[in-house]
């Protein structure tokens, strides 16, 4: 960036526009800079994770007691724990939550979709403490009746009946962990997907229309494909904040430490971020260790779902390129 | 709806538009409309921007009330039927009136092989291969698109060209065999080869259907039409209306209304 001569300038306009090069330049370094913070950030947690935690995989078996004696039978019920009332409040919220999108943006007149839409994201806005306390002290009570019919009428089905075994009579079930964490991750999934839902060009449903779609076939023709990749993003982080949830779990759970597939059992292994949010307080060093570990498989697990869902997605995309 | 369902032989009809108002909410976008298609022909609307033209074509197959607050009064009569009649499913007229929009839009995640069959699954739903394979060579065929997509079929149909695209929606538009296919700008964003295509295209359809096309292009209303209307605006902010209808013919050299040609020989005020 030479300064031009008034000579140079004079005859010939200058091409090389020096003021928009460095505003430029500034906003990619920033760009760039905001990037790599997130991914530094990852690492971050992870280097720390596995710093912190490495050795919380080998201790001594008393470590784990008095329900495991080593890290895997000390991880395994917690990790299933953790998956169960997640894939529980992913199996309610996301048929519910795109039903709910759905209708913001394509089915309701827009005097009632705004007001829902708001209501919906003030969902999002309650503390989840609040969820875990209604969870607890009153939704778990109004469950128990649910509970009774699920072990009366599909407890005597073959596999399916291994799900409702002898139910808890206060109702604190692995089922009303998974309804609340439902609740909780509704507003986002909701969000998320209602905005991709109306980014669907109008030129694409009209073509659906005009060649004589009803509105479901043209939101099944159109707005699905169109909305595919923002529906995994949203479920995902729906399912996020449902397995780093802890205090909508340890409030309303009744924990135990046994395996079974009962989801309305009397007592359920907790979640991992449950679990440290419970035994943070009364740690000794090496129990920290093991607890970070738990965060550490949980990191990884959440990261395995994430590309496996993803990889699902892309490789239809990918099919179609071909 | 059993008219989903069957097969009707294809047979264009007239369409006979009689006091048509036309809405955006409480606007009144295009006043007054009488006119009648005929059959087997193509009838051209012209008329500068705004004037209602486009609007009044969507009112044709019901897309008009898509948008919210839109409404049509007014008869619109199709072999008989009113298209605006109370028991009346707006989704079984867009069966039969077909629509080619300004901007191709294939749908993006089909192949071509499936655009073509996207409006025959809405319809029958499951079809055999071989007659799957029949409709999309003849519907293909009938755009005169076939020689140039025959290899690549189950490449996705935003990979064509524009106008390759056009003519892909044009086929997908023929495989549901309608009576009637309206045709708003459909070369408005193509360049004059492949507009070519098209006009030359819209020539061979008119003997199987009715086709009314929307257009900017005079020359081209004057190459493909045998009707022409003339739509204008009485005035900025008042509605549109229908000027003339006449044979294109008679249009061009003659026109009854003083407006009418002022527009069509430039001097447009």
């Amino acid at each position: 960036m030479t300064a031009p001569t008034a000579e140079a300038e004079e005859a010939s306009a200058n091409w090389a526009s020096a003021r928009a090069g460095v505003g430029d330049r500034i906003f990619a370094g920033s760009a760039l800079a905001a990037g790599l913070t997130i991914l530094a950030a990852l690492a971050g947690v992870f280097v720390f994770l596995a710093v912190k935690g490495a050795s919380g995989f080998t201790k001594p078996a008393e470590v784990y007691g008095p329900h495991a004696e080593s890290f895997l039978g000390y991880v395994v019920p917690l990790l299933v724990g953790t998956f169960t009332a997640s894939i529980i409040a992913l199996i309610i919220a996301v048929p519910l939550s795109f039903g709910i999108a759905l209708v913001i943006s394509h089915y309701a007149p827009r005097w009632i979709a705004a007001p829902v839409a708001y209501v919906i994201d003030l969902l999002a806005a309650v503390p989840s403490v609040v969820y875990g306390l209604w969870g607890a002290f009153f939704l778990a009570k109004k469950l128990v009746p649910m509970h009774e019919w699920l072990h009366e009428n599909l407890g005597p089905i073959p596999v399916v009946g291994n799900l409702f075994g002898e139910p808890n009579p206060a109702g604190r079930s692995v089922l009303t962990a998974g309804i609340v964490l439902a609740i909780m991750i509704l507003p986002i999934i909701t969000a998320i997907t209602r905005e991709v839902f109306s980014r669907t060009p109008r030129l694409h449903e009209e073509a659906a229309l005009a060649l004589g779609a009803t509105r479901w076939e043209m939101v099944r023709m159109t707005v699905f494909p169109y909305a595919r990749s923002g529906m995994v993003s949203a479920v995902m982080l729906g399912l996020g904040r449902a397995l780093g949830e802890t205090m909508a779990v340890t409030m309303v759970l009744s924990v135990g430490f046994d395996l079974s597939w009962n989801i309305i059992a009397t007592s359920s292994p907790t979640s991992i971020a449950a679990n440290i949010a419970l035994k943070y307080k009364e740690r000794s060093a090496d129990l920290l260790n093991v607890l970070v570990a738990t965060g550490l498989v949980l990191f990884l697990m959440t990261f395995l779902v994430n590309f496996l869902a993803r990889w699902i997605v892309g490789r239809s995309e990918r099919r179609m390129a071909k | 709806m059993t008219s989903r369902v069957q097969k009707e032989a294809v047979m264009a009809k007239s369409i006979d538009v009689s006091d048509v108002n036309i809405y955006y909410g409480d606007f009144l976008a295009v006043e007054g409309v009488n006119m009648t298609i005929r059959a087997g022909a193509v009838t051209a609307f012209i008329g500068p921007s705004g004037c209602g033209k486009s609007t009044f074509l969507r009112s044709l197959n019901r897309m008009h009330e898509v948008i919210p607050g839109a409404r049509v009064e007014g008869k619109i009569v199709v072999d008989g039927q009113d298209l605006y009649e109370q028991d009346v499913d707006p989704v079984a007229v867009r069966r039969q009136v077909g629509m080619v929009f300004q901007r191709p839009n294939p749908f993006p995640t089909m192949s071509i092989y499936d655009n073509v069959l996207a409006g025959l699954k809405l319809n029958a739903g499951k079809m055999k291969r071989s007659a799957a394979d029949e409709v999309v060579e003849k519907s293909l065929r009938g755009a005169n698109l076939w020689t140039e997509v025959k290899d690549r079929l189950n490449k996705p149909g935003m990979g064509l060209s524009g106008g390759q695209q056009q003519r892909l929606c044009i086929a997908r538009a023929i495989a549901v065999e309608p009576q009637i296919l309206l045709m708003d700008e459909p070369c408005s964003a193509l360049d004059p080869i492949s507009t070519s295509a098209i006009e030359d295209l819209i020539h061979e359809l008119k003997d199987e259907f009715t086709i009314v096309i929307v257009t900017h292009n005079m020359q081209q209303a004057a190459r493909v039409s045998d009707d022409t209307g003339f739509f204008n605006l009485k005035a900025t902010g008042e509605p549109g209306h229908l000027v003339e209808f006449n044979p294109t013919k008679k249009m061009f050299a003659n026109p009854d209304d003083p407006s009418t040609e002022a527009y069509i020989s430039g001097r447009f005020g």
